[in-house]
């Protein structure tokens, strides 16, 4: 018998750590954006089918799949099949992936955190121009918080292949956030528990995607979580709360973001007509204060019939202020979490306030992910006998962390960001459909759904009903082959990928074409997960083949 | 004879103070905006504080402290309101240098601002760019002093954490080797008093069963 395993003291510290690792920062600016490109409310009916039909089910069997074989990813495929621990190996070179990039955005949190303790908020001002006359040019032509974001965060460069140096002041953040995961994960994942326009097919493809990496599944987190529970847990009730937890706060973060666009909207609209105004007042020496939102068409009219050769000049300069075009421009990822919510915090009252409590809220979301992420690639390592039994716990935790540190100090160096999405975007999207697909196929044709059935009964003492083995048997794998599918054939027919750059001179973004090592990155990216499920399978049967070989005279 | 000198001397101001002509400024004021109900109307009198503002600003230049409030002319004043002037030399034949009404301005430019209650913003001499005033940077950016503070406090829980792990396993290593029964029963009692079991993953009273181990041959091969 080996050592016997960590448990959690009780079983609503594993669904606070499950939770804590589902609800992340894609709840906070994926949904939202999501739901304003696909229709608003309606969004959620796709998104709900798809989180009965294909989350809960997949989300149920990776926890009962860790509950039962009580081992991380790579050990739990290997006893259901020895060729199938490449699946486990997969999973953990994701999440090894995602840890790498993922804390860079914690980084950015506590940089906005500490500069969140200042009067007046360093991204609600333009610095000042070399002379002092006026404001800095790349301020003026952008605004101060995209200005503060790609200037002074990031300090990012024109584009991918102008790589520049590290930054210390990033660098350094970087390094405490991977000094506070290191801080929650030293004593092991048992400390880790914390008190987380229906016809168009894009929009279900969307639900059907975002309720896939929004739980999490396929890194193998949630095996790693599973494993150390008692094995009479009842983890189909935990799936199901998990899961509808994870919803609901997507569901709550959307309320917030949207009114946090509309208050950005207003906002502009009402500085647009303001600007516009101005423009009007001083071009014909009105009488100041005179032009209001009410009469500014009215006096357009006049001015435009009155003066028609003055108001040609000034007319190309005169913006047409519209509320509905300020509330139909979408952000999702990092533009909206520190560029759109520092705009609106900035204009609040107590803005320091509100701005210490976002970037905590963020730190929280995303340092609850890493926690999950980190388990899963530290449980394989420390239930290997080979690894465990030469360095202790606290060892291989810190050598975890100090080598994806290490790494990650790419991504602040000046063209880290476009490096960070890279990553962002392809790391994970492909080789975790495939993942759970394999994860999925195995346990219910490798393993025996039957089997694993008696298994689940023998543990919790519950049947399985009759829904999940049809989930688990046919609908979501079919499901997964058709997200797969329709992915890539879009990577396909899009033909060369494109990256949006900042271009300093005009002050905002223009799109380029990836380099061709940039590419070749992407599809080591992509292939050096996904290969591993083969790799290992094929290692796995030549091993076999000479050890029967070398067996076969002895016996 | 009078009224022809009077012609001749508004014709020659009407010539040296036009719009767009030589060192002449426009100047702004955005009265409503900065003071809401508060406005005051802008009338000659308001101009003749202006005009005493510009002569004293240029009173302030070296060569040039003999100019006048006479020698300043203000001229096509709107509704806005907006005007342009201009500063003459005391023969008042000819306009003082852009560069030296510039720099007066720009030196008293406070003083100017305060006297009709306006900033920079709201009192806008165009062409003249007024100094804007740096932000105050102190020696040590803020940031620096609170991420010192979190970087410190984490760095003092990891190693409490680690030193209390090495404590508990050199605790751990050691108990095998004590064969006083008694200090054991006392551990133990101490244990379940509290109520809180200290060590679940104690195996003291355990052993390693070798007929179990041999994962690899767990599963019949294929």
């Amino acid at each position: 018998m080996e050592k016997a395993r960590p448990l959690w003291a009780n079983p609503l510290q594993f669904v606070f750590a499950c939770i804590s690792y589902a609800v992340g920062l894609g709840n906070v600016w994926r949904f939202p954006y999501l739901c304003q490109m696909y229709g608003g409310g309606s969004f959620l009916v796709p998104y709900i089918i798809m989180l009965i039909v294909e989350g809960m089910p997949l989300l149920y069997l990776e926890l009962a799949v860790g509950q039962r074989m009580r081992q991380g990813s790579i050990g739990a495929f290997r006893t259901i099949s020895p060729y199938l621990s490449g699946v486990g190996v997969a999973s953990v070179v994701v999440s090894f992936f995602l840890a790498m990039y993922y804390n860079v955005i914690n980084a950015w949190a506590f940089w906005y955190l500490f500069h969140s303790f200042q009067d007046p908020l360093p991204w609600s001002v333009c610095p000042l121009n070399g002379n002092r006359t006026g404001y800095d040019e790349e301020c003026e032509k952008a605004s101060s918080t995209q200005y503060f974001w790609y200037r002074k965060t990031l300090n990012i460069s024109p584009s991918i292949q102008e790589n520049g140096n590290v930054q210390w002041e990033p660098a350094l953040c970087l390094l405490l956030a991977w000094l506070v995961v290191y801080l929650c994960i030293l004593r092991g994942t048992e400390s880790t528990g914390k008190m987380e326009q229906l016809a168009n097919p894009k929009a279900w493809i969307n639900g059907a995607t975002q309720i896939f990496f929004s739980l999490g599944l396929g890194f193998g987190s949630l095996i790693a979580f599973a494993s150390y529970n008692e094995p009479s847990s009842n983890c189909q009730k935990h799936a199901i709360i998990v899961s509808l937890i994870n919803s609901s706060t997507s569901i709550f973060a959307s309320i917030v973001t949207f009114s946090i666009y509309g208050f950005k909207a207003t906002f502009n609209y009402e500085n647009c007509l303001r600007k516009v105004s101005l423009l009007l007042t001083n071009t014909f020496d009105l009488e100041d204060g005179f032009l209001t939102a009410s009469n500014l068409e009215q006096v357009k009219g006049y001015l435009a019939s009155a003066y028609p050769s003055k108001y040609s000049e000034v007319f190309p300069h005169i913006k047409n202020c519209s509320l509905e075009s300020e509330l139909d421009t979408a952000v999702q990822g990092t533009g909206l979490a520190f560029i759109v919510y520092t705009e609106a915090i900035k204009n609040m009252e107590v803005s320091q306030l509100w701005s210490v409590l976002y970037f905590f809220m963020l730190l929280m979301l995303g340092i609850g992910s890493m926690l999950g992420n980190t388990a899963a690639i530290l449980t394989p390592l420390t239930d290997s006998k080979i690894i465990s039994s030469h360095l202790p716990k606290e060892a291989i935790s810190g050598l975890v962390c100090l080598v994806s540190c290490a790494i990650g100090m790419v991504f602040t160096t000046e063209a880290g960001n476009y490096w960070f999405d890279i990553f962002n975007d392809y790391a994970a999207t492909l080789s975790l459909l495939l993942i759970v697909l394999v994860e999925t196929i195995a346990v219910c044709y490798v393993y025996g759904l039957r089997r694993f059935e008696s298994d689940l009964k023998a543990m919790t003492g519950q049947a399985v009903s009759w829904y999940w083995k049809v989930m688990w048997a046919g609908v979501s794998p079919l499901l997964i082959v058709g997200l797969f599918i329709f992915y890539l054939s879009d990577y396909i027919l899009t033909g060369t990928l494109k990256y949006q750059a900042w271009e300093a001179s005009q002050g905002q973004l223009v799109t380029k074409d990836y380099p061709a090592y940039a590419l070749a990155a992407i599809g080591l990216l992509v292939a050096s997960s996904t290969m591993c499920i083969p790799l290992v399978a094929l290692g796995t049967f030549v091993l076999r083949r000479l050890r029967r070989g070398d067996a076969a005279p002895v016996a | 004879m009078l009224w022809l000198l009077f012609f001749l001397v508004t014709a020659i101001h009407a010539e040296l103070c036009q719009p767009g002509a030589e060192n002449a400024f426009k100047v702004r004021l955005s009265i409503r905006t900065a003071l809401g109900d508060k406005a005051y109307a802008w009338d000659t009198n308001e101009e003749y504080l202006f005009k005493a503002m510009v002569a004293f600003s240029m009173r302030k230049v070296p060569n040039r402290e003999a100019t006048e409030i006479s020698h300043v002319l203000l001229c096509n004043v709107t509704q806005r309101v907006s005007f342009w002037f201009v500063v003459t030399d005391p023969s008042k034949n000819h306009t003082l240098p852009a560069v030296e009404v510039q720099l007066a301005i720009r030196m008293n430019r406070n003083r100017i601002n305060n006297a009709f209650s306006l900033n920079d913003q709201t009192l806008e001499f165009l062409k003249i760019p007024s100094t804007l005033a740096p932000p105050t940077d102190p020696s040590v950016p803020i940031w620096i002093i609170i991420f010192g503070v979190i970087f410190c406090i984490v760095i003092v829980a990891i190693t409490l954490l680690i030193l209390s792990g090495i404590r508990q396993r050199r605790r751990k290593n050691k108990e095998p080797s004590e064969v006083d029964d008694a200090e054991d029963k006392c551990e133990n009692m101490i244990t379940i008093e509290n109520g809180i079991p200290c060590d679940p993953l104690d195996m003291k009273g355990g052993h390693i069963n070798d007929a179990f181990m041999t994962e690899d041959e767990r599963l019949t091969p294929l």
